[in-house]
């Protein structure tokens, strides 16, 4: 269980990488369990969620809609299988809820939805996120609160014109209590981001909007833990942080890295023997 | 701000203007309000409480569907949103809408100014006519066609009163007042503005006034029609459809919108499962217009009091 704390926890780099295993292998079960879901995205995100749940935001899984908690707002919803299973490591839900995924009459549904405990925007259609969230932002400086709003894009979501629309007015506005993080996976569902819609020069794009961009490796604790110190350094500053977080798409099991096959189907009997035996876990079949 | 608020109206009036005056009356009294527009604040008169409270009006620019994102994540904080543009241009965000405000049943209200082909001279590419339609479709949302400004006045302390998704369809050209400025609104509440036991006119909007023409030209007849004002298309006010489709044994239902979809959709719904009477949809013939002078527009395309006459006249045929 991640240590549940209410204010930034001392951030030991071990348990952080012991649970990014298990919300691989979290991810995988559950999905397998439904026979659908987003395997992929889930795990090219798994450092960057651990190290922001148990080191940065101040939520309160026994108040989870609690006045001026910090937000974290899942724009690339389709990945909830990754934020499921860190929010239950939080305490939000049980881990028992894992095999109702995608089933009618249980808690977690197929994209994220804000009736589940811990889970602050209803996303799933792409490029919602960041407008979402600097409406949040806005919201919370009005009212004068010092909230955290982090919000995850995916590369290939970037594609979207909204995004963009909101990425102007995150700076304009002085909007620097929100965090984007973009997840750089590398691939969408047709193939390689940049063979799809190639959009380099990324970070360029974004420096001319206006954010402050920060290039990382999202697999890298340290890096990751370096990089959100900075984004909470720059609060104030006047201008938003951009954490362009280098990833690989199905990170953490080989036949799965950097496939676009598994965006968005579970694995088969046979690849989840594989894949949990390179998570060191054995497939009983049980989540 | 030289330009004064007003409180109330008694001379014709577009139903933004009533827009304007109910926004700017619930923010003051009610500190949550929030609006936003996306660089038509001076048309859809957003800009009257945008200029008593800048530090709670959000200019979006030209960015509809980012203004809606906006929107929903303040709501989430405790606000109260009103987002406003031309009714066409709401459109651009109606994914956003659907899936950022109704879905999750958050309370935005989004606004949509310059309705119909009473929009007029700026054609065919800005007169709103499936907007009431698209809306509708949508769980958890309710839609509001105020029929003057008195009436959208009242509207937004209405729709401000409760936490849920609408959407408020406004003119851009004046309309006569039909109704008080102290009359409460209710959602889902029909007026009936006149009796009648012949047949049934229920419209909306701009034209429940030359639903009001129609009338007095058909008593002239020895027809008696009853008229309502059919301001809320979702809910529908039900009951007092049916006693009138009861009542009377036909129905005409008008609106400066297509005829698939909104009110006449609405209302043959409504009918067609509980007491279906000859029904005639008057409205945009499923077509494009073009640019034209509101009146000229009216006129061509059949949504006056004199067509409204007619097609009573026709409907009566139809009755068994």
């Amino acid at each position: 269980m991640l240590p549940v704390a209410l204010a930034p926890a001392k951030p030991n780099l071990d348990e952080l990488k012991e649970a990014a295993r298990r919300v691989r292998v979290d991810v995988l079960r559950m999905t397998h369990k439904a026979q659908s879901g987003h395997p992929g995205g889930s795990m090219s995100m798994a450092e960057l969620l651990v190290a922001l749940y148990a080191t940065r935001l101040r939520v309160d899984p026994r108040d989870p809609k609690k006045q001026g908690r910090d937000r974290f707002i899942l724009s690339k919803g389709h990945t909830c299988p990754g934020l499921y299973a860190v929010l239950a490591e939080r305490g939000f839900f049980s881990r028992e809820e894992f095999k109702g995924l995608r089933r009618a009459g249980h808690l977690l549904q197929g994209h994220t939805d804000h009736k589940i405990p811990g889970v602050d925007m209803s996303a799933g259609s792409l490029g919602m996120g960041l407008g979402f969230g600097n409406g949040v932002a806005l919201g919370e400086r009005l009212a004068g609160r010092s909230t955290r709003v982090w919000v995850m894009l995916g590369d290939g979501e970037c594609q979207e014109g909204s995004v963009w629309e909101s990425a102007m007015t995150t700076p304009f506005r002085k909007l620097d209590n929100l965090t984007c993080i973009v997840d750089w996976n590398q691939i969408q569902i047709d193939g390689f981001v940049k063979d799809v819609k190639d959009l380099e020069p990324f970070a360029d794009k974004w420096r001319a909007f206006g954010w402050d961009v920060r290039e990382f490796n999202g697999h890298d604790l340290k890096e990751v833990l370096a990089a959100y110190d900075y984004a909470d350094s720059r609060v104030g500053s006047g201008k938003p942080v951009l954490l362009l977080a280098k990833t690989e798409k199905g990170n953490g099991v080989s036949f799965m890295r950097l496939k676009a096959d598994y965006h968005g189907r579970a694995l088969t009997d046979d690849e989840m023997k594989r894949a949990l035996a390179e998570l060191g876990e054995e497939f009983t079949g049980a989540i | 701000m030289s330009h004064k608020v007003p409180q109330g109206f008694d001379k014709p009036a577009p139903t933004r203007d009533g827009y304007g005056a109910g926004l700017f009356r619930e923010g003051e009294r009610d500190a949550r309000v929030v609006a936003l527009d996306a660089d038509l604040a001076e048309s859809t008169r957003s800009k009257w409480f945008g200029d008593a409270h800048p530090e709670r009006f959000f200019q979006m620019g030209i960015a509809e569907q980012d203004m809606v994102l906006t929107a929903a994540g303040l709501s989430t904080t405790g606000l109260r949103p009103f987002a406003s543009t031309f009714a066409i241009f709401t459109e651009r965000a109606f994914e956003i809408t659907r899936n950022a405000v109704a879905r999750p049943n958050l309370n935005v209200k989004i606004v949509g100014s310059h309705g119909g082909i009473m929009t007029g001279e700026d054609g065919a590419s800005a007169h709103a006519i499936e907007d009431v339609a698209i809306y509708r479709a949508l769980p958890n949302f309710r839609v509001v066609v105020p029929a003057d400004a008195n009436e959208a006045m009242n509207a937004v302390a209405a729709l401000n009163a409760f936490d849920g998704p609408a959407y408020l369809k406004l003119t851009r050209q004046k309309v006569p007042v039909l109704t008080e400025p102290e009359a409460p609104f209710r959602i889902g509440a029909w007026p009936v503005l006149r009796d009648g036991v012949d047949a049934t006119l229920a419209a909306c909007g701009a034209l429940v006034s030359e639903a009001l023409v129609a009338h007095d030209l058909l008593k002239r007849e020895g027809v008696s029609v009853r008229v309502l004002n059919a301001h809320t298309v979702k809910p529908v006010d039900a009951a007092t459809l049916e006693r009138a489709a009861r009542d009377t044994g036909a129905v005409v239902t008008a609106e400066d919108h297509t005829v698939i979809g909104a009110l006449g959709g609405a209302v043959a719904e409504t009918l067609g499962d509980t007491y279906p009477v000859p029904l005639a949809r008057v409205g945009v013939q499923d077509r494009y217009v073009e640019s034209g002078l509101p009146a000229e527009l009216y006129e061509k395309h059949g949504l006056t009091g004199k067509a409204l006459a007619d097609a009573v006249r026709n409907v009566l045929k139809r009755r068994k």
